[in-house]
C-alpha cells in the first residue's frame, strides 16, 4: 500500500502511536517516517556533527606560501588545495602548518599513536645523528631517555637497538 | 549477530617513501612502483598473482570492482595501475591507487580481528622490503589528509533491512561521525545504498590506534544490530512485510526478467525472512553469494560480455530461478 502521508511511495514501515490520547496506526514510507520524526530509534546518537569533512582543504585555508614548491615532486600549497591531495612525503614536511588546521578538523587529533613499520628508517637515523656530536655522558642521557620513550610507544623493536646501544656504551 | 553482517574489510593505506604519490607519479615511476611491490610479494607466505589493469577489458574490471577487491576510483585510470590478488580472493592489493599501497582483506562475517591480523602480517612482511613513507608525528604519510596515522580503514558490511524501511538509517549518517565512523552504500563513497546494504567503517585514523578503531566499530556494530533486530521484532509480526516477504520469494522463484536494482530489493527481503526464520528455504551466506554473482559486469563475465543488457537480465532471471528452486 502506499505511504499515509505522501501519497506517492510505498510504505515499508507501520507506526503504531498515540494522538492526543486516542491509539492511532500509520503506514509510511522510510522518507515520510524519518521526516514525521518516526525514525528516531538511536537516542543515543543525538548531537549532529555532520558536515566535518564538507569544508575539508577548502578556501578556509589561507595560502601562506603558495609560491613555495616541493623540491621532490613540485607541488604548491596551491596545487594541493586545489586537488585535495598532497604530492609526496616531502610535502608534508614543507607545507606542515599549512596543513595541520586541516588534519586537525578531519581528524581532531594531530599526534599518530598507532602502528610504525616495523623496519624504520628515519628514526633509527635520528638515533644515530647525534652519535658524534655529544660526548659520551650526555649521549647516554639522552639514549635512555628515547628507550623509555620507545617502550612508552610499544616500539620494542627501536628500544631493543636502544638497549644494546647502551649496554655497549656502559661496557666501554 | 552474524544474520546482519555480511563481511569485514580492513584496508591498509601505505606509500614508498622515494616516489611521489600517485597524483604525482610518471608513468614510468608508476611501473617501477609495481615491480617493487611485486619483488617484495615474492617470498610472502601468502601467494599473489599479479593483474596489469590495462590488460583487462571493462567488464572484467567492473566485476573486480563488484566483489570489492578493487575500488570505483581505482578503475577509471588503468595505465600503470596494478592489483595483486591471493588465491583465494580474500586479499587484495591495489597498487597506485589513491595511495602506492592499498592492502585489503576481506573475511566472512563479522571478523575485524581476524581481517586486521592478516592485514598486519602482510604488512610486517611488505615494510621489511621497503622503505615507508612514515613521519613521526603523522604516522602513515598518505596522499589525501584524511587517511594518515594508521592508514586503516575497517569497516562491516551490514544488512539492515528493518532500520531502512522504518527511516531510522537515514538519521544515524551525521550522528555516527561524531563518534569517529561513517556509513555509507555498498559500494563505498558516494554510492546509494541498494537493497538495505550499507558500510559501516571508521573515519579517524590519525591520534587512534588500530585496535582502538577496531573496538570502537566492534562497539557500534553490535549496537546497530540490536537496534536493528528490535526493528525486526516490530515490523516482521506485520502482515504487510510478511507479505512482502512471501511475494519477494515468489517473484524470484518465476520472473524471466529481472534488473539488478529489483533483484537487489527482492533478494533483501527474502534474505531478511530467512534471517528470522520466516522462510526456509536457502541460507544467509547461498544469498550473499548470489548478491555477488547477480551484479551486472559478473553476469557478463560468467555469460559473455557481448550480452545486452535485456540478455542479461535475462540470464540474471535465470541464475536466480536456479538457486532459488
Amino acid at each position: 500500500m502506499l505511504c499515509q502521508h505522501c501519497h506517492k511511495n510505498e510504505a515499508t514501515t507501520h507506526i503504531k502511536t498515540m494522538v492526543n490520547g486516542d491509539y492511532a496506526e500509520y503506514r509510511l514510507c522510510s522518507a515520510c517516517a524519518n521526516e514525521l520524526g518516526y525514525g528516531g530509534m538511536f537516542p543515543d546518537f543525538t548531537a549532529d556533527f555532520g558536515g566535518m569533512l564538507s569544508s575539508f582543504l577548502g578556501a578556509a585555508l589561507p595560502a601562506r606560501s603558495g609560491a613555495a614548491r616541493c623540491h621532490s615532486c613540485g607541488s604548491t600549497m596551491n596545487d594541493i588545495k586545489k586537488s585535495g591531495k598532497v604530492g609526496c612525503a616531502d610535502c608534508y614536511e614543507l607545507f606542515l602548518s599549512e596543513l595541520m588546521p586541516t588534519i586537525r578538523s578531519i581528524h581532531g587529533n594531530t599526534e599518530h599513536i598507532g602502528k610504525r613499520p616495523v623496519i624504520e628508517y628515519t628514526k633509527v637515523d635520528d638515533d644515530r645523528k647525534d652519535e658524534k656530536k655529544t660526548d659520551p655522558a650526555d649521549r647516554l642521557t639522552d639514549l635512555k631517555a628515547k628507550l623509555k620513550k620507545a617502550i612508552e610507544d610499544e616500539d620494542f623493536e627501536r628500544a631493543a637497538k636502544l638497549r644494546d646501544e647502551i649496554r655497549k656504551m656502559e661496557a666501554e | 549477530m552474524s544474520e546482519a553482517v555480511v563481511s569485514t574489510r580492513v584496508r591498509l593505506a601505505r606509500n614508498l617513501k622515494e616516489y611521489p604519490f600517485p597524483i604525482r607519479l610518471s608513468e614510468k615511476q608508476a611501473v617501477e612502483v609495481a615491480d617493487k611491490i611485486s619483488k617484495a610479494l615474492a617470498d610472502c607466505d601468502i601467494k599473489f598473482h599479479r593483474i596489469d589493469l590495462s590488460t583487462l577489458s571493462d567488464a572484467q574490471c567492473v566485476s573486480l570492482l563488484e566483489r570489492h577487491l578493487i575500488s570505483p576510483d581505482f578503475v577509471t585510470a588503468r595505465q600503470g595501475r596494478v592489483v595483486f590478488l591471493s588465491d583465494d580472493n580474500t586479499v587484495s592489493i591495489m597498487v597506485n591507487e589513491e595511495d602506492h599501497i592499498r592492502l585489503q582483506v576481506i573475511h566472512e562475517g563479522f571478523a575485524p580481528d581476524e581481517a586486521y591480523a592478516i592485514a598486519d602480517r602482510l604488512d610486517n612482511h611488505l615494510s621489511r622490503r621497503l622503505k615507508y613513507a612514515f613521519h613521526e608525528r603523522l604516522g602513515y604519510l598518505t596522499q589525501c589528509p584524511t587517511n594518515l596515522g594508521t592508514g586503516m580503514r575497517a569497516s562491516v558490511m551490514l544488512h539492515l533491512p528493518a532500520l531502512d524501511m522504518t527511516g531510522a538509517v537515514h538519521r544515524i549518517g551525521a550522528n555516527l561521525s561524531k563518534l569517529g565512523l561513517t556509513i555509507r552504500g555498498l559500494y563505498g563513497e558516494s554510492t546509494r545504498p541498494v537493497g538495505a546494504f550499507y558500510q559501516l567503517s571508521n573515519q579517524v585514523t590519525l591520534g587512534i590506534t588500530e585496535k582502538a578503531a577496531i573496538d570502537n566499530l566492534r562497539n557500534i556494530t553490535t549496537q546497530l544490530i540490536t537496534q536493528e533486530m528490535k526493528a525486526r521484532e516490530n515490523i516482521l509480526n506485520d502482515i504487510e512485510v510478511e507479505d512482502k516477504i512471501a511475494r519477494a520469494l515468489g517473484t524470484l522463484k518465476s520472473a524471466l526478467i529481472m534488473d539488478h536494482s529489483e533483484a537487489m530489493s527482492l533478494l533483501s527481503l527474502v534474505r531478511l525472512g530467512v534471517s528470522s526464520k520466516k522462510l526456509n528455504t536457502l541460507s544467509t551466506d547461498s544469498i550473499d553469494k548470489l548478491i555477488v554473482e547477480i551484479q551486472p559486469a559478473s553476469v557478463m563475465t560468467r555469460c559473455g560480455e557481448d550480452l545486452s543488457p535485456r540478455d542479461r537480465d535475462i540470464k540474471r532471471a535465470e541464475m536466480i530461478r536456479e538457486r532459488v528452486n
